[in-house]
């Protein structure tokens, strides 16, 4: 039947697109995307919606698209999520909403996330804020939980000020992920969008440092903090301080945020011949293919199967067509320096052992197994650990498990008025789940301070 | 924006300025540093802190041109701004636990050890302060360090003033006569190196201030990082000061030089680009 197959989107030559930084995936065009709304069944129960961590009303905005009102579609979509043109593209849907469409059980999904993509991208709605409230909140941290907490909060009425650390307003959207799978021209009308409603934004601003949380609470009615991930982790293995060892957060920084993509850049990065990055997420695939574009030949190395590796199916497929090659089933155990600079790595092949705790194989060393590949930089994608700069300049909050702040479902931390959501509670997790614990905990700030 | 609000030659390459930067100067300390960008384009560059105004809301940094960034901030002039300005970052000096402090200031680093001399002076301790330099021309502050420490030893590779030698010379000097429980020392990787290693030999504690690379100041990118007693440590948050013979000074001199070469290039292309207008 021709309804199994979803359509597809126009996805630009990997020869082409592993030489530039230019978006890789242009999206459906406007035929596609309304013969693949035809395949949704607008199924009453709607799955997919459970599989969604903000609950967009799916089959909803589906249906309006359908009957012309892309406007209508992508109000629909505002309703839950208040950023679709970044959730389209950056989404996990495979995992989330696409695994539960009816459609996936005899043949392909309804491609839910390219949908909301071109909705989103060919709409414009213009947002409308209540009258003021007269409750001032301060965001910390200008990330994807900070920008849908500010934007709920200056749409109910609230005078909201929103502090990023780096000169630049939007978090990992901005340093993190790479400009080829979002543009920032998206962000910076995000936070343009949120500016025209009210939001201030104030750059520069390290809280924890240059503002610290008690000065927040008791000059605004409430706090939100929304700093992201912190410090990246390394492996404790020898040769880690060469010159030529990143972690992917310095790297792609470099690259995304400081443009050093750009030969006149005035920020420099290192461009090396042939790069090895470690780990196996969605940061190890923006790193590879970062470094691919960038003229080095990637190997990634990751120390279990390719059942396991945590990156988007989508991401993987992305890089190995651009040419990474995925050494899998081994790690890295020591890394070889010549001069101070990484002249190779010595890595250990891995077999599948019993499962662990998290319910996947856990990877065992075969012993003797030891191989070098040569390689000018090693770039470490392995996760980070909380950043100490908020928790450590105010005591006062409590923590959880290794360090992240603690808050109830809500994000209401132990210190009253205090709030907090994203990677700084969760630790390292998508922009979906960031999304929706900024607006969740803008809806508990908005029922405490009595405005709801 | 940031306002320069005044800029002083120091000598031939070096320079001070005072930035206005309320929230900044409202909270820093001796020995945090701050990050700037000179431009929109510009590169995130680190300064440790070398004075603060709290009344008037400016921070003093003093800056030496030897690359792309800081020779574009030594072009700009006085009542003009600058793009970004952030801090106070890093940990600011605890001297406290120390009764009779060496400060050793080597080229730049003397900047940094003023704000220390005066906070020791203040606290009614006895401040030892040696400067040293590649010659006259190149020390600076003289009269604020008189004014500011009990002893005051100048140090001259050429011997044009003061002693001639390394600061390490002086070091040695002062630690045989004995007396001393801490030296403190801040200047090029190398000058520190060898610093600590003439205190370790009299058995004297010694604190350094680690400018390693970095890009964001908050403990995000790890590119600061040194291997500190055995550990790896990041200098941004975990520092920038650290006690000197727990310090793993090649490996840092190592990780100093990672963009030698493109900065090298960089800054030669910048200088002609200007030079023609």
């Amino acid at each position: 039947m021709a309804n199994e197959k979803r359509n597809s989107p126009v996805v630009r030559d990997p020869k082409e697109r592993a030489c530039d930084f230019k978006e890789v995936s242009i999206g459906f065009t406007e035929s596609a995307a309304k013969a693949e709304a035809e395949r949704c069944l607008n199924c009453k129960n709607a799955p997919c919606m459970k599989g969604c961590p903000v609950g967009v009303h799916i089959p909803n905005f589906i249906s309006l698209f359908k009957s012309g009102d892309i406007v209508g579609a992508k109000r629909a979509i505002l309703n839950d999520s208040s950023l679709p043109a970044i959730c389209g593209r950056v989404c996990p849907q495979e995992t989330q909403c696409e695994s539960k469409c009816v459609r996936g059980v005899k043949g392909e999904p309804v491609a839910i996330g390219l949908l909301e993509r071109f909705v989103a991208d060919n709409a414009e709605v213009v947002m409308e804020r209540k009258e003021p409230c007269g409750k001032k909140i301060a965001v910390a941290g200008s990330g994807p939980a900070s920008l849908s907490c500010a934007g709920d909060l200056v749409k109910a009425g609230a005078n909201v000020t929103v502090f990023e650390a780096f000169h630049k307003t939007g978090g990992v959207l901005v340093y993190g992920i790479p400009e080829f799978r979002l543009p920032k021209k998206l962000v910076e009308k995000e936070v343009e969008g949120l500016k025209k409603l009210g939001v201030n934004f104030v750059t520069d601003a390290v809280i924890g440092k240059t503002l610290s949380i008690g000065e927040l609470l008791e000059e605004y009615d409430a706090v939100f903090i929304g700093t992201g991930a912190g410090l990246p982790m390394f492996m404790n293995i020898p040769g880690e301080n060469l010159n030529g060892v990143f972690s992917a957060n310095e790297y792609l920084t470099r690259v995304n945020l400081m443009k050093a993509y750009d030969k006149n850049s005035k920020t420099p990065v290192y461009r090396a011949k042939k790069a090895v990055v470690v780990g196996a997420g969605n940061v190890a695939m923006d790193a590879s293919r970062t470094a691919l574009r960038l003229g080095a030949e990637v190997s990634l190395v990751y120390r279990r199967s390719r059942a396991e590796m945590p990156a988007r199916a989508e991401e993987i497929v992305h890089a190995e067509e651009e040419g990474v090659k995925l050494n899998l089933l081994c790690n890295p155990v020591r890394i070889n320096g010549e001069n101070g600079f990484v002249k190779s790595v010595t890595l250990i092949r891995m077999e599948l052992g019993e499962p662990d705790a998290s319910g996947r194989r856990s990877p065992v060393p075969v012993q003797g197994s030891e191989f070098d590949i040569e390689c000018d930089a090693v770039i470490m994608a392995l996760g980070t650990s909380p950043n100490p700069l908020v928790t450590r300049s105010f005591p006062e909050i409590q923590t959880g498990r290794k360090g992240v702040i603690a808050t109830d479902e809500c994000g209401r931390t132990n210190v009253k008025n205090l709030y907090a959501g994203g990677d700084a509670v969760t630790g390292a997790a998508t922009v979906i789940s960031a999304m929706g614990q900024g607006r969740k905990a803008a809806s508990a700030i908005l029922e405490d301070l009595g405005v709801l | 924006m940031f306002k320069i609000l005044s800029k002083k030659k120091l000598n031939e390459n070096t320079f001070e300025y005072e930035i206005s930067a309320p929230l900044v100067a409202k909270k820093c300390k001796a020995g945090q540093f701050i990050i700037l960008r000179v431009d929109d384009d510009g590169e995130r560059v680190p300064f440790t802190v070398a004075g603060f105004d709290r009344e008037k809301g400016s921070v003093t940094i003093i800056v030496q041109t030897v690359g792309e960034a800081t020779y574009t901030l030594s072009l700009k002039k006085e009542g003009e701004c600058i793009a970004d300005f952030v801090g106070p970052l890093g940990n600011a000096t605890d001297l406290s636990e120390f009764e009779s402090v060496i400060l050793v200031g080597g080229g730049i680093g003397s900047a940094v050890i003023l704000p220390q001399a005066r906070e020791i002076k203040s606290s009614g301790k006895k401040v030892t302060v040696v400067l040293g330099a590649r010659n006259k021309d190149l020390i600076i502050h003289e009269e604020d360090f008189k004014r500011y420490s009990d002893n005051l030893i100048i140090m001259t590779d050429d011997g044009s003033y003061g002693e001639k030698g390394f600061v390490t010379h002086a070091v040695e000097k002062l630690l045989s006569a004995g007396g001393y429980d801490c030296v403190f020392a801040v200047g090029p990787l190398r000058m520190m190196k060898a610093t600590c290693d003439v205190a370790k030999k009299f058995g004297v504690k010694s604190v350094v201030s680690m400018n390693s690379i970095m890009v964001d100041g908050t403990g995000m990118c790890g590119g600061c990082r040194l291997t500190v007693g055995g550990k790896t440590k990041y200098a941004c948050v975990d520092g920038p000061e650290f006690f000197g013979d727990e310090v793993d000074f090649d490996e840092a001199i190592n990780r100093s030089g990672i963009y030698r070469e493109t900065e090298a290039e960089h800054y030669c292309r910048i200088k002609e680009e200007k030079k023609n207008g």
